[in-house]
């Protein structure tokens, strides 16, 4: 790809005979240049999924409701998220007058900073990835939490007290959590036996198909996992963070404009992350889900595997609105009890029964690659 | 027993799932919204929107200041003021609502003895600046003038239940 692009700038250079002249400027700079068309790849396309997975949260939710959604702005309502946007944009930005500025402007974007900074080890394909690390994992648990600080840095600097209660909501929240996460990434990572995200998944390549995949082994943590990420984002019925019957809006109850707009980009660009990483971790990435299956596995084997990938986050994220529409909002106390006795101890138990299983010749998803 | 099955029930998120089975079925099923301004539902003839006020068959304005409306009127939205007219009855010189402050509970309608303060069917109007909604004598009268046609059926068919 990279090549390809140096050569068409090449011939278009040489029509004019500058290609030496330009080369010899631009060259020092090209890996950053390079790196930086990725980043805008990446993030270009996740801005307007943003938008647009807005978009289907409201028309999802609508028809779940028996009601029709946005259709007024163009044909269903499709250019409504555009519309939503520029009126953020176009909104007075408040800031209220006792609140700490500093803290209160940066807060936002230590939201989106690092909910965006994650997709960079975020393989979409094979080998289709802005920075393939090896404890990239790590990198990915470590990105995820600090979106907490951001929450907390917004909620204290507001100097309101729905804002506060709503940010030590949000921050409790997050914080247990993450332990069943962690725990059911440990049993991803001792049946991958490596911290690569693209390790990981090709580590699911077997001839079963999707049943190679790690939600076979790990179908509880698949579902941990799952529920935590959904209280990792916020989201209902995790929302207590915003709770809009208690609380009004939680911790960005005083942000209005592109600041709201940058907390709203930052959740939503966090549940495609988790829709990502859940793709990733145990439905088998961008394989094909009937590889080896004969004749169906054989022409399922032409799709590319960027189509494979989109397809399960759309999947993930679709059931991500299913539950909003569905279930009612955890109390506070329900909440906290559900994360650390059931989940965390569950999850241990599953860490020692998965490490014993795979000492065993029942396990038989790691020894079939191919 | 009964516990342990309560336990395995809640680890296999039974309900939850039922719940996500109920709402998957509703994502298929009919919407019921109505496209308000294509589609409308259909309104009684007790319907109360827009005031308006009535005259005679003869052209003379129905209304003769007894301000009983005035006096039953819960959110003090009426203020009328009358004066004898030459041929020794009396009418109002002024009627105004602020509709802003109606709350549209139909008393006036029902206090009026000669059904001259009416509600109608309109409830689509709007004011553009303050002031617009403080509707006069005449500004009612105009409305009354208008729809009379349809005011009169609905009076009459309200008759029956009377």
């Amino acid at each position: 790809m990279e090549a390809q692009v140096i050569q068409f700038f090449q011939w278009f250079w040489n029509l004019f005979g500058l290609w030496d002249l330009v080369w010899s400027f631009v060259a020092p700079a090209w890996p950053l240049i390079w790196t930086l068309v990725k980043i805008i790849a990446i993030v270009a396309p996740l801005m307007i999924g943003v938008a647009y997975f807005t978009y289907a949260e409201r028309k999802i939710l609508a028809y779940m409701q028996v009601r029709v959604g946005p259709n007024r702005v163009g044909y269903y309502g499709l250019l409504q998220p555009i519309a939503d946007g520029i009126k953020l944009m176009f909104k007075e930005l408040i800031v209220p007058i006792r609140s700490n500025k500093f803290l209160f402007a940066i807060s936002p974007v230590i939201v989106l900073a690092p909910a965006l900074a994650a997709w960079s080890v975020v393989p979409f394909s094979n080998g289709m990835v802005l920075a393939n690390i090896n404890a990239g994992l790590l990198f990915i648990l470590s990105m995820t939490s600090i979106g907490v600080y951001g929450v907390i840095i917004a909620g204290w600097a507001s100097n309101s007290k729905y804002a506060f209660l709503g940010a030590m909501r949000s921050a409790a929240q997050m914080v247990s959590y993450e332990l069943p996460m962690g725990f059911a990434l440990v049993c991803v990572l001792l049946a991958a036996q490596s911290m690569n995200l693209t390790d990981i998944v090709n580590g699911q390549q077997t001839n079963a198909g999707l049943f190679g995949w790690y939600f076979v082994p790990l179908f509880p943590m698949f579902i941990v996992y799952f529920i935590a990420g959904v209280a990792e984002t916020n989201r209902a019925p995790f929302d207590v963070a915003e709770g809009e019957s208690e609380i009004v809006a939680g911790f960005h109850v005083e942000y209005s404009g592109m600041g709201f707009a940058l907390f709203f980009l930052g959740e939503y660009a966090n549940m495609i992350l988790i829709g990502g990483l859940t793709t990733l971790f145990f439905l088998g990435g961008w394989l094909n889900p009937f590889h080896g299956w004969g004749v169906i596995g054989v022409y399922t084997d032409m799709v590319p595997g960027l189509i494979w990938m989109l397809g399960k986050m759309f999947f993930i994220l679709f059931m991500f609105l299913w539950f909003r529409a569905t279930f009612p909002r955890y109390r506070y106390d329900q909440l906290m009890r559900l994360g650390w006795k059931i989940l965390i101890p569950f999850t241990l138990i599953w860490v020692v029964v998965v490490a014993a299983w795979m000492q065993t010749p029942y396990w038989v998803w790691s020894s079939v690659q191919g | 027993m009964n516990k342990l099955f309560y336990y395995v029930k809640s680890f296999m998120l039974w309900e939850l799932l039922k719940g996500m089975a109920l709402t998957g079925r509703y994502m298929f099923a009919r919407s019921i919204t109505v496209h308000f301004p294509e589609e409308k539902t259909p309104q009684s003839f007790r319907f109360r929107g827009l005031h308006a006020q009535r005259r005679y068959a003869n052209g003379e304005e129905r209304c003769i200041g007894c301000k009983l409306c005035e006096a039953v009127c819960p959110a003090l939205a009426i203020h009328i003021e009358t004066e004898e007219r030459d041929d020794g009855t009396r009418r109002t010189t002024r009627y105004d609502i602020d509709l802003v402050k109606c709350i549209f509970c139909g008393f006036c309608e029902e206090a009026c003895p000669v059904d001259a303060i009416v509600e109608t069917r309109i409830f689509e109007y709007h004011g553009e600046k303050r002031g617009d909604l403080y509707y006069t004598k005449e500004m009612l009268l105009a409305v009354g003038d208008k729809y009379e046609a349809q005011i009169a059926k609905d009076r009459a068919d309200d008759s029956a239940y009377r």
